[in-house]
């Protein structure tokens, strides 16, 4: 039965103990325990906040980064696209500026040739009328230098000319 | 501040050894339960164990021959003890120490042989019986049922639970002083080490298992530092049952006494948080008016049946854990066979470890209650 009975001093003390226990405790154990704890967490999580912020703004950064890279792969490939056109163009007026110099080159050397050929039919005319000359000068020469054959001649030509 | 800090705990702690150099001395009088040679004797020997005493016995026992006259004498001794202060008040007070109850006594109780002390203290006498103080008046008159009929003056003594709990004190001073030091000296900036590390996490567990689910987020800072007060407090006095040995042993959370201040203490702390809602429901409560005569006693005497539960639950599963340890260890010595301590051992071992845990839970119960019965009465209502 004393074991249920509460004994009036211990009640006395322990409500003295505990009351000076949780004053000393409060003030110097809790509040500053309870206060680094709490700051702590605070950091923590500002810590993580920042970290978090800083892993967007990266997700932001390399988004960006590629799509600055996909705008310079395009202009690369405009670029590029660009210059193999030019490239080819340049070539294709090239041949045909090449084609029309030959072209040009070669009717003018056929011209030439004509030309040329021309002259030197002409010189073959007059050298040939020249030669048919001097061989005829020679055959008349040595044609009337005979009397008989003078006045044979002129009797033939005399009778071809009609005289209607 | 920390020459503050510093000198408090050395105060406590010079003031605790001053109390305690009252020193061990060979007891020739103070009772020292005897050999344990019948199952009632064993039944004495435990209650004995698990009560508070005027005097920290810590080992050894008398070897007494008792005389016609009622008078003992102590044929020798290997009792060891620390005589503790005694303060009374009887018209005044009166201080005094458990050794100046020099004089054994003995009468039949219940037809077996128990001790009491007799001494005189400022020319009044008074006797020690089952460690309660009586005026001896004309002599120790026992009823039918064996308690004693004599007067009591009101007993203010520094028992072996106060001195006990005074240790704890100490124990939690020097335990949480220097961890709030090193906070507040390192600041946050650094990892907690070393005991920080160890006690913050029940500072932690306190905060966020037991006060924010019950009490709720806004509220509960308010009572942090009483919530973990009564959790380290009980927790420690726990465990200070458990050591076998001095300065161990005393049964101070085992006390009713000593619940039975805290569980009062939260029940003040609840009604002083009460706010509207909470009185409301029980001076209002919301039944037809008719009922009023019936439910408000109800409701008030609901209130109190919490404290009541909250002091019944922790003093009998201490008080339990401490009687079935000893009980084990008891049949050795009541059947006279150390062969039973190979029952006693192993099963005295399981029920320490099982006390270990128990330790633990019923502080956690116990403050868990204490936030819940707060939580209940700073609760909000949007609606009723």
């Amino acid at each position: 039965m004393d074991l249920i009975i509460p004994s009036e001093g211990l009640l006395f003390w322990t409500t003295i103990v505990f009351v000076i226990l949780l004053v000393l405790l409060r003030k110097f154990a809790w509040k500053p325990i309870l206060g680094a704890v709490q700051t702590r967490e605070g950091n923590i999580q500002k810590a993580l906040d920042s970290a978090k912020d800083a892993e967007e703004r990266m997700n932001a950064l390399t988004a960006q980064n590629e799509d600055l890279l996909k705008q310079a792969r395009e202009e690369r490939n405009v670029i590029l696209r660009e210059a193999k056109a030019a490239g080819e163009s340049m070539v294709a007026e090239a041949k045909e500026s090449a084609q029309k110099d030959a072209d040009r080159i070669l009717v003018s050397a056929n011209e030439q040739i004509a030309n040329e050929r021309m002259k030197a039919v002409v010189e073959l005319k007059n050298q040939v009328g020249k030669l048919s000359l001097e061989i005829a000068e020679k055959i008349l020469k040595s044609e009337l230098d005979d009397k008989a054959k003078q006045e044979s001649l002129v009797n033939h030509l005399v009778e071809d000319v009609n005289l209607n | 501040m920390m020459l503050y800090v510093k000198n408090i705990s050395r105060i406590i702690t010079v003031a605790l050894f001053a109390l305690l150099s009252l020193l061990p001395s060979n007891a020739s009088a103070t009772i020292v339960e005897g050999t344990v040679n019948s199952s009632k004797e064993l039944n004495n020997f435990i209650t004995h164990h698990v009560k508070d005493a005027h005097s920290w016995h810590i080992w050894g026992e008398n070897k007494t021959q008792v005389n016609a006259d009622g008078t003992v004498n102590v044929l020798s001794s290997t009792a060891i003890h620390i005589g503790l202060p005694v303060i009374l008040i009887d018209n005044g007070l009166i201080t005094a120490n458990s050794d100046d109850f020099n004089e054994l006594r003995w009468i039949e109780q219940d037809g077996d042989t128990t001790y009491y002390a007799q001494g005189k203290i400022n020319e009044t006498e008074y006797i020690m019986f089952h460690e309660k103080i009586y005026h001896l008046g004309s002599g120790l008159k026992l009823d039918e049922k064996g308690h004693p009929t004599n007067s009591r003056p009101l007993d203010f003594s520094l028992t072996q639970n106060v001195m006990s709990m005074l240790l704890s004190v100490v124990i939690l001073m020097l335990l949480f002083l220097p961890a709030a030091k090193k906070y507040k000296k390192k600041g946050i900036v650094s990892a907690p080490t070393g005991r920080q590390n160890f006690l913050e996490i029940f500072v932690v567990f306190v905060r966020d298992e037991i006060a924010k689910p019950n009490i709720g987020e806004k509220k509960y800072a308010r009572y942090m530092p009483y919530l973990l007060t009564i959790f380290f407090f009980i927790w420690l006095n726990n465990l200070l049952g458990l050591v076998p040995f001095f300065p161990g042993a005393s049964n101070v959370s085992g006390n009713i006494a000593f619940t039975a201040v805290l569980a009062v203490i939260t029940y003040l702390v609840t009604q002083f948080s009460g706010n509207k809602d909470y009185w409301k429901h029980i001076l209002l409560p919301p039944v037809p008016k008719a009922l009023y005569p019936i439910m408000i006693p109800v409701e008030i005497i609901g209130t109190l049946t919490k404290p009541f539960a909250l002091t019944i639950r922790l003093f009998a599963n201490i008080t339990a854990g401490h009687i079935v340890v000893l009980a084990f260890m008891g049949i050795i010595f009541s059947a006279k066979n150390i062969g039973w301590a190979g029952l006693s051992v192993p099963m005295g071992l399981f029920i320490s470890v099982l006390e270990l845990l128990v330790a633990f839970l019923q502080a956690f119960i116990f403050t868990m209650l204490s936030a819940l019965f707060i939580g209940t009465a700073v609760e909000e209502h949007s609606h009723h």
